[in-house]
C-alpha cells in the first residue's frame, strides 16, 4: 500500500530529470534494500499507472536488491543475518546493524533526447 | 535521437526527511518535544499514554494515528487530554507531510511534550521520520519474544522501548532473556523499561526517564 506515494516521488525525480534534458525517460534504476520497506513488485505495478501520459511513459524500471548485513564487532566482517541469530558466521562474536540494506534511492535514469 | 544516461542518486525519503525537519523545527520552537510512539495494535500505546501523561506534570498534547476511526481521540478527551486525529484512510504509517498538517491546525498554548501514537504496526513506521526528537517502541509480552528478530529495524531505531502487559507473564511463554539478547544485538544501550497498564507498574520509572530527556 506505501509503495503508491513514494512510486509518484520516482515518476516525479524522472519527470525533472527529463524535462531538464528536454527528452524522455526510457529507464531507471532503482536501488532497494530489503529493509527499506519496499517491495519492487509492488512499485512496479504502480509505476505504470502514474507514468501514463508522462515523460516516464513505457519506461523500463530496473530494481537492485541489496540484502541487509551485519558487522560483526569481533572480527569487523560483514555478514547476512540467519533467522533468530545476530552471531557472526566466521568467528561467533556479535553482529551489529549497519546501512548496508537499507537503501532507497534513484542511482541514474536512461533518458532519450534529440 | 540518441540516448544518456544521467546520474541521479536521489535518495526517495529526502522530500519526506526535510518536511520532517521543518516539522521538528516549527515544534522545538514552539518549546514542544516530540515523541513518536510505535508499536503492534494492541501492544497498549494509548495505555501508555495515559500512564505517562498523569505522572509527567508537563502540558501534554496527543496526536492519534489511525487508519480509521477516532476511538482512541475520544478515550484520551474524556480525561482531559488535548488529542487530535490523523486517519490515513488505508496508509500502514503516518509520514512528515501528514504530522505537518496535523500540527499546525493545533493549537500549543504551553511548552511541553507531544506524543504522535502512531499507526498500529511494527514495520513501516520506523521508516519514516514524520519530525520526531525519540521513537518510543512498544511491545508486549503477549506480542512474544522473538519481535526483535523478525522487526528488527523497529528495534534498531527505538530511543526508548517499553515491554508491557508485564502481569501477563505467568501465562505467557514469553523468554525474556531471548528477547533482550535480541534487543541488545540490535540497540546495544537503549534503555528498556517493563510496564503493567492495568497496575501502573513501571510507568513511574519510564515517566521520569521521559522528563529527564525531554528537558521538560
Amino acid at each position: 500500500m506505501h509503495e503508491y506515494p513514494i512510486t509518484l516521488r520516482i515518476v516525479e525525480i524522472a519527470n525533472q530529470q527529463a524535462n531538464e534534458a528536454n527528452g524522455r525517460v526510457t529507464g531507471i534504476h532503482l536501488v532497494v534494500g530489503d529493509e527499506s520497506g519496499f517491495i519492487g513488485e509492488s512499485i512496479q505495478m504502480y509505476f505504470d499507472v502514474i507514468a501514463e501520459g508522462t515523460p516516464c511513459e513505457g519506461a523500463s524500471l530496473s530494481i537492485e536488491r541489496v540484502r541487509p548485513k551485519l558487522q560483526c564487532t569481533a572480527c569487523g566482517r560483514y555478514f547476512e543475518r540467519r533467522p533468530f541469530s545476530f552471531s557472526c558466521p566466521f568467528c561467533g562474536g556479535d553482529g551489529r546493524p549497519t546501512k548496508i540494506g537499507k537503501e532507497f534511492y534513484i542511482k541514474d535514469v536512461e533518458l532519450e533526447v534529440d | 535521437m540518441h540516448m544518456v544516461k544521467k546520474d541521479v542518486m536521489t535518495d526517495i525519503y529526502a522530500e519526506n526527511d526535510h518536511i520532517a525537519d521543518h516539522v521538528n523545527g516549527y515544534l522545538s520552537e514552539k518549546g514542544i518535544y516530540t515523541v513518536n510512539v510505535m508499536g503492534a495494535p494492541g501492544a497498549g500505546k494509548t495505555t501508555t499514554l495515559e500512564q505517562l501523561i498523569k505522572r509527567l506534570g508537563v502540558r501534554c498534547y496527543v496526536v492519534e494515528g489511525d487508519i480509521e476511526s477516532d476511538i482512541d481521540t475520544e478515550r484520551l478527551r474524556k480525561e482531559g487530554i488535548n488529542a487530535s486525529q490523523i486517519n490515513t484512510f488505508g496508509a500502514c504509517h503516518l509520514d512528515a507531510p501528514l504530522l505537518h498538517n496535523a500540527v499546525h491546525a493545533m493549537t500549543f498554548d504551553e511548552q511541553g511534550i507531544l506524543f504522535v501514537e502512531n499507526v498500529g504496526n511494527l514495520v513501516c513506521p520506523a521508516e519514516f521520520s514524520i519530525g520526531e526528537d525519540i521513537k518510543l517502541l512498544q511491545v508486549s509480552t503477549a506480542d512474544g519474544s522473538d519481535k526483535p528478530y523478525k522487526y528488527p529495524l523497529a528495534f534498531e531505531k527505538a530511543n526508548v522501548i517499553l515491554l508491557s502487559k508485564t502481569d501477563l507473564l505467568p501465562y505467557l511463554d514469553f523468554d525474556e532473556e531471548f528477547f533482550m539478547k535480541g534487543v541488545r544485538h540490535l540497540n546495544p544501550n537503549v534503555p528498556v523499561f517493563k510496564v503493567c497498564g492495568k497496575t501502573g507498574e513501571g510507568y513511574d520509572e519510564a515517566a521520569k526517564w521521559l522528563k529527564e530527556r525531554s528537558g521538560k
